[in-house]
């Protein structure tokens, strides 16, 4: 039975590591419109690596770091997959690089455009979006604290809130532009705008999350105001709270890319895809969206760990095991 | 023994408006309790004993009547802090440890870390909960996390204790041991304790008076005094005089209902 199942483990390894590197050496050599032969052999080996990720997806695993090691080689293998996919299909159809660069062509464009890359990554990313985000998050904290503690405030302030949001980024821009300059600190002021509301109305939210008996047990307590929201109502909103913080990491990217379209000094994220556009280097525009993409994801990844850490108590992320 | 009395309550009345037309939650009701009584409200659903309890607590107000805790308004014996509630359903934290949830009380009153401490230590041995206090609520059972939350309750050491069917949602195996346990703790440390139940044999087993109540509108409608040994245990449940309380207990509960069946 084990031998059975040691011996289905290293097939479906095997029959991924073959098929892989076939379509990979495919990849590499393909020139532009091989015949249907090459197509179908494609294919195969396609559903070969399908198969052979599908079975190592269904693989029990014996021991923690097998099964992490497993959950992270599946997607790995599908997006690899994907990868080698779309360099066959642009190679092998001839598709012009202004339609769809290959991932190769991407690649060698970022590698040789690193400080080009850099010099946007730190213009937007940690100049607009990262200032943007944490100013405009603790303002919505703030402000729904305020409301909280002030009925007639979130009466009077959150369908003011409301129209905040309902502001359209486009419009919000040029004027942040003519407010505060060409410079990073109008974007910053364009992701203020646009995280406040999500954190506003998450924390208003969280903050009537706790449950009643908690509530009367801190009435029974004759606690103050401030003892039950320090000790019960903002622990009971931290997953409130987190998740704001999570749509607000990508809703600051879009924002601080988008703004720089309305003007800015010649750096930035944004600056350089609109202009790239412009001159049909749609390499560069790839690599600036590769460049946002791993950003973006190691930005919420890191989110989402700090709240893992922070909401441990919460029933999706507990076990009854000691944490 | 004339003890003086730690709850007062005279033609106590509360009424909810709701959309279909008043409820009458408590109607006309008048109680006394005494320091270091153990009394029980016992009823069906909707007779007001919970409310009555949440009345005496300040966490519900009385639409007429009068009511002093301690001689005092309920508010204002709330905010002295005179006594301590345990609800039906644990209600600790789960974000803080066992001994951090039975620290919170004394955290919000004000007491020193060595004397927090202390009293952690000593109320958790109380509800025989040592050895975990660095664990996690949802890592203990029902059972235990109510004795937690007793143990948080007796924390800062309050003479009344109101307990709201605490051991309602448990099962009979544990609650004997916990009924047990409770009395075991109000006989060594003299608290006055309101415990609200719908189950017979712990309201008689656990008290010195059993108020026996109905509802629409909720009354008293018996009050029955027991003088079993304060060292009784469960074994008492199957003598002839435990029997004739719960029968009577019984036959009151079913008058309480027999118009309206």
């Amino acid at each position: 039975m084990i031998a059975a199942l040691r011996h289905k483990r290293f097939a479906a390894i095997g029959l991924l590591a073959l098929s892989g590197l076939l379509l990979w050496l495919m990849a590499h050599l393909v020139t532009a419109r091989p015949g249907i032969l090459f197509w179908i052999g494609v294919l195969v080996l396609w559903a070969l690596v399908w198969i052979g990720n599908d079975a190592l997806s269904g693989i029990r695993t014996s021991s923690p770091l097998t099964t992490r090691l497993r959950n992270l080689a599946v997607p790995a293998i599908f997006g690899l997959t994907l990868l080698l996919l779309w360099q066959l299909a642009v190679k092998g159809f001839g598709i012009p690089l202004v339609l769809l660069p290959a991932p190769s062509d991407i690649w060698s464009k970022l590698i040789t455009s690193l400080p080009t890359l850099a010099a946007d990554f730190v213009q937007t990313f940690l100049r607009a979006v990262l200032p943007g985000w944490a100013l405009g998050s603790l303002a919505g904290f703030l402000v729904a604290v305020l409301c909280d503690a002030w009925g007639f405030l979130r009466r009077g302030l959150l369908p003011l809130g409301n129209l905040f949001a309902a502001l359209p980024i486009v419009g919000v821009a040029p004027i942040m532009v003519m407010w505060f300059g060409f410079d990073w600190h109008s974007k910053v002021a364009v992701v203020v705008v646009m995280t406040f509301f999500p954190m506003l109305v998450n924390t208003v939210a969280g903050l009537q999350a706790a449950g009643h008996l908690e509530r009367d047990l801190m009435r029974s307590y004759g606690a103050s105001w401030f003892d039950t929201l320090v000790k019960l109502r903002l622990p009971a909103a931290m997953p409130f709270i987190f998740n704001a913080l999570k749509i607000n990491s990508t809703l600051a990217l879009i924002g601080a890319i988008v703004a720089e379209f309305f003007g800015t000094p010649i750096v930035g994220m944004g600056f350089r895809i609109s202009t790239e556009v412009g001159r049909l280097g749609l390499d560069m525009v790839w690599a600036e969206i590769a460049v946002a993409a791993i950003a973006g994801s190691a930005f919420y990844g890191i989110i989402a760990l700090i709240e893992r850490v922070v909401t441990f108590w919460h029933p999706s992320y507990r076990s009854r095991k000691d944490p | 023994m004339a003890a003086a009395s730690v709850i007062e309550a005279r033609e106590l009345s509360l009424t909810f408006e709701t959309a279909d037309g008043p409820v009458y939650a408590l109607s006309k009701v008048n109680l006394t309790v005494h320091d270091g009584d153990f009394v029980s409200f016992i009823g069906p659903s909707g007779c007001g004993k919970t409310t009555l309890l949440r009345v005496i607590a300040d966490l519900e107000q009385a639409s007429e009547g009068a009511i002093t805790v301690n001689g005092m308004t309920p508010e204002e014996a709330r905010r002295q802090r005179a006594y301590g509630y345990v609800f039906q359903a644990p209600a600790l934290y789960p974000w803080r440890t066992i001994e951090r949830n039975v620290a919170l009380p004394l955290e919000i009153m004000g007491f020193g870390a060595t004397e927090r401490a202390e009293r952690i230590a000593r109320n958790l041995d109380l509800v025989n909960l040592r050895g975990f206090e660095k664990k996690f609520p949802w890592q203990l059972s029902g059972g235990m996390q109510q004795r937690v939350s007793i143990a948080r309750a007796l924390a800062f050491d309050p003479k009344l204790m109101l307990m709201d069917e605490p051991f309602g949602a448990l099962d009979e195996i544990v609650r004997d041991k916990l009924n047990q346990q409770l009395l075991e703790l109000w006989a060594r440390t003299r608290k006055t304790v309101v415990f609200v139940t719908h189950s017979i044999p712990e309201a008689v087993f656990l008290s010195n008076r059993i108020v026996v109540m109905s509802p629409r509108p909720g009354r008293i409608i018996d009050v029955i005094e027991t003088n079993f040994p304060k060292d009784r245990t469960l074994d008492i449940r199957e003598t002839p005089e435990f029997l004739k309380v719960a029968h009577r207990v019984r036959e009151g509960l079913r008058q309480g209902h027999s118009y309206e069946d």
